[in-house]
């Protein structure tokens, strides 16, 4: 496929990996936010094409990841509701609520239901107007716009039973969490490229100022990847703290203008709980007061529903790149894809998940 | 979840503002894709896409800065190998 083939070619990454191991004088330490580029990095071996000082820490991209049990909790209590067809994206499906998970509401009966798009949840809304249709909405900005079209449309087609659970996270108050921990790490960014491809990065402009970091807007595919290391390790090695932009062919300085616009209609910033790190300010998305009718949460009374994490798992540490996956006890043995205990075993773009389908032989 | 895909516009389907839709090939797969983010994309664009909404249109420039680097980068070393 066009724009993506050219960019797996063997010999330019060989080409881009020698590059870094030529500028590279001393140890650094880079976070990838995204889950999607942990994915890419374990699945093609680009760490492995990498000198020995360079470490990849792998960042909180994942968003099924980073919702917090007590919001699973409250899909499972929605789902089990005779009045009500869920609607998901699959990778929510597997993750594990207090007891159960949402494959298993449907399996005993529940109306759970996988979609593509948001905004098939409105579709379906619209054929089934006896049912309430709630979307579980998590995503990171790049899902915002879908999520933000699917209640404007609802509202402007007067789909009353259509609803939203609302579980947006954004990026930079997480790396801001990151940076100010005691416990951090890591000394450069690759930014996510489709978060980024929404947002802008100026925004990322003041973070790379105040933390002396810096930080590189890097696309998806292995030559993607390799060029936005590159770039980093440049600018740690010439003592540059600055913003760049690798993803160029998706990412402008101001992002997609209509996408922010139709989400600052719909949604506000709100505090956002994120799993295994706590409640971050001004780090999440809910819906405004215009939207109110549309936020499940508040149709269905689930604000007192409250569920603690559990305590083998240490998705907490692995999202904020402080242990790998495979430091933890319960890797590839307790917890597994097919019974996991955390969210990172399960989504497709999870940490854990990465690790256990292309590195089980280094375990 | 970010996961988006690059795929060609091959007809815009509607055009009516905040409802524009068209058909977009993923390799050999068509599916009808929101367009009401890219207003500026047209027949033949590439369009990155994520759960069924365009959030950007592909910038062909742009697109080959790496490989132009890589190049220069190639030129720079036999050129560098030939003076020695």
């Amino acid at each position: 496929m066009k724009y993506i083939d050219e960019y797996r070619d063997a010999k330019r990454a060989k080409q881009l990996s020698k590059k870094i191991f030529e500028i590279t004088t001393r140890t650094w330490s880079l976070m990838e936010i995204c889950g999607g580029q942990t994915h890419a990095i374990v699945k093609f071996g680009i760490d492995e094409l990498l000198p020995k000082e360079i470490s990849l820490v792998h960042g909180p991209g994942c968003p099924v990841c980073v919702t917090p049990v007590e919001l699973i909790e409250k899909s499972i209590t929605l789902a089990s509701r005779n009045d009500v067809i869920l609607c998901s994206f699959g990778d929510m499906l597997r993750v594990p609520g207090k007891e159960k998970d949402l494959l298993a509401v449907k399996a005993s009966g529940g109306d759970v239901r996988i979609v593509y798009s948001p905004m098939d949840a409105v579709k379906i809304a619209a054929e089934h107007p006896s049912k309430n249709v709630v979307f579980f909405a998590v995503g990171f900005e790049t899902t915002a716009p879908a999520n933000a079209m699917a209640v404007f449309q609802a509202k402007l087609q007067n789909i009353a039973n259509f609803s939203m659970l609302v579980s947006h996270v954004l990026v930079p108050p997480a790396m801001e969490a990151i940076l100010s921990s005691s416990q951090n790490t890591v000394q450069g960014f690759l930014a996510a490229g489709h978060v980024c491809t929404v947002m802008g990065f100026e925004e990322y402009i003041p973070l790379a100022k105040k933390y002396n970091v810096p930080i590189v807007v890097t696309g998806f595919e292995p030559l993607d990847i390799l060029q936005g290391i590159l770039m980093c390790v440049k600018q740690l090695e010439e003592q540059r703290a600055e913003v760049e932009n690798q993803y160029s062919r998706s990412v402008k300085s101001k992002g997609n203008i209509p996408a922010q616009e139709l989400m600052r209609k719909v949604f506000e910033i709100v505090p956002r709980k994120w799993r295994g790190i706590g409640e971050i300010p001004a780090s999440g998305l809910g819906l405004k007061k215009e939207y109110a009718m549309f936020d499940a949460e508040k149709i269905f009374e689930l604000k007192n529903i409250v569920v603690n994490e559990s305590e083998t798992c240490i998705a907490g540490l692995v999202l904020q790149g402080v242990k790998k996956p495979n430091e933890c006890s319960a890797f590839g043995t307790v917890c597994t894809p097919e019974h996991p205990l955390g969210a990172p075993m399960v989504s497709s773009e999870g940490a854990c998940a990465a690790y256990f389908h292309f590195r089980r032989i280094a375990v | 979840m970010c996961l988006a895909i690059p795929g060609k516009i091959e007809s815009i389907t509607n055009n009516e503002l905040l409802q524009r839709t068209g058909k977009v090939n993923f390799g050999g797969i068509i599916k009808e894709i929101n367009l009401s983010y890219v207003p500026e994309a047209t027949v033949d664009d590439f369009v990155i896409v994520h759960v069924g909404f365009a959030i950007s249109t592909v910038d062909k420039d742009e697109a080959n800065r790496v490989f132009e680097y890589l190049k220069e980068m190639e030129e720079l070393k036999e050129l560098n190998e030939s003076n020695e």
